[in-house]
């Protein structure tokens, strides 16, 4: 249940967001899940739901996408979607291969609620 | 990733993040790696073992593979030609640590509690009560797990796996995350392989082949003579490896690439390093 560990993380960067961009409030939380992260999205909400309360992301919602696996062939050097546990070329079937999506597990963006007189541009 | 000069922002996302903001909802472009904080700590791990040429080795396995039965083993047959370290981890007690003692080498035990992980804030930690200027190879025992330690750099260099022969031939297939960032691939307790003959080490290497894997599968038994032969050899070649200047990562580079150029900022690390 390392989810918990992340989402703490997670929580971290998004109170930094806020408090740069003096928001009064975070409404969503943008994450990039990729298939290979290691992160189940349902874990990753049902933690999120707990560590978010008493914080200024306390009634954000989280929303997650997750990009499917592509892969590098260096044998037939194409581009294709794979999916686990097969990470061979999906065009020749070689296994020598690079993931180039789907490992992610990112902070895209987050949604903030500011007062009326806000710097004028955002910080990340 | 970094929150203070803009490298984060992409030909792809810079109209978002230049985006003008007004009063009330907006949104802001942060494109942050979620486990930056740990990796960021990791790299310091790593480069305190750097500077003092010491290699790290990650070994991660589910409970009960035989870690730290070759580790035992591991510290016979090389306790004279490398000095050796061991951090342990597991949920509790220091029995690990008291066996790797009992073979006359220092050993940290962490204890996680209820976490199914070591992170690299833990192995910092540990690494501070370790003489690393006294040392050639840390050995890092993480907790018995096979899906959790794959999403943590500790800032180790190498990442090892075991599997024992009665945990079944399939376990790279059904945990694809741990066995794709593995450099080596250490079958163990071969010595019982007689009474599981489903187990397959070629389906093993099949498995660990089609995460688009390129770690060598060995096979190591503790209670057979030269049994840790092949995994006594692959060790001394990384090991020499290393000391010739050679790096290697240690996890797997996440997507997008970390970017290299350097920082004018100031990284604070919160304590100061006695220099050894």
């Amino acid at each position: 249940m390392h989810e918990l560990s992340v989402c703490q993380s997670l929580l971290t960067q998004v109170q930094t967001v806020a408090r740069n961009n003096r928001a009064t409030a975070v409404t969503e939380v943008h994450v990039s899940v990729g298939l290979l992260s290691g992160v189940e999205p349902p874990l990753l909400e049902r933690a999120f739901r707990a560590a978010r309360a008493g914080t200024v992301a306390a009634n954000a919602e989280l929303i997650l996408t997750a990009p499917g696996i592509r892969v590098h062939c260096h044998l037939c050097a194409k581009e294709t979607e794979v999916a686990l546990p097969d990470l061979r070329c999906g065009a020749c079937g070689h296994w020598q291969t690079r993931v180039l999506a789907g490992d992610e597990l990112m902070l895209t963006s987050v949604a903030l609620e500011r007062p009326s007189n806000p710097p004028s541009t955002p910080h990340v | 990733m970094c929150e203070t000069c803009g490298c984060n922002i992409t030909p792809g996302n810079v109209s978002l993040a230049q985006q003008p903001v007004s009063a009330g909802q907006t949104t802001v472009e942060v494109l942050e790696n979620l486990l930056h904080a740990n990796d960021h700590a990791a790299g310091h791990n790593r480069e305190h073992f750097e500077r003092h040429g010491v290699l790290a080795v990650n070994l991660m396995s589910s409970p009960g593979s035989g870690k730290t039965a070759l580790l035992e083993a591991t510290i016979e047959a090389l306790g004279e030609r490398l000095r050796v370290a061991v951090i342990e981890g597991d949920l509790e007690t220091e029995n690990d640590a008291q066996r790797i003692r009992a073979k006359g080498v220092p050993a940290i035990q962490i204890t996680t509690g209820t976490a199914c992980h070591l992170d690299a804030h833990l192995v910092h930690d540990a690494l501070h009560h370790l003489p690393l200027a006294d040392l050639d190879v840390v050995f890092i025992e993480n907790v018995g797990n096979l899906v959790c330690p794959a999403s943590f750099d500790l800032g180790h260099h190498l990442s090892v796996t075991l599997l024992s022969v009665t945990e079944g031939d399939d376990k790279p297939a059904k945990y694809p995350v741990m066995f794709r960032g593995s450099d080596v691939v250490v079958v163990t307790k071969t010595d019982v392989a007689p009474y599981f003959e489903d187990f397959d080490t070629a389906r093993v290497e099949a498995h660990v082949r089609a995460l688009a894997c390129e770690a060598p599968v060995l096979e190591a038994s503790v209670r057979s003579p030269g049994g840790i032969d092949a995994w006594l050899d692959w060790l001394k070649t990384m090991r020499t490896r290393f000391a010739q200047g050679e790096r290697f990562s240690g996890a797997i580079e996440r997507n997008p690439p970390a970017h290299t150029h350097p920082h004018g900022h100031h990284h604070h690390h919160g304590h100061e390093h006695e220099s050894r």
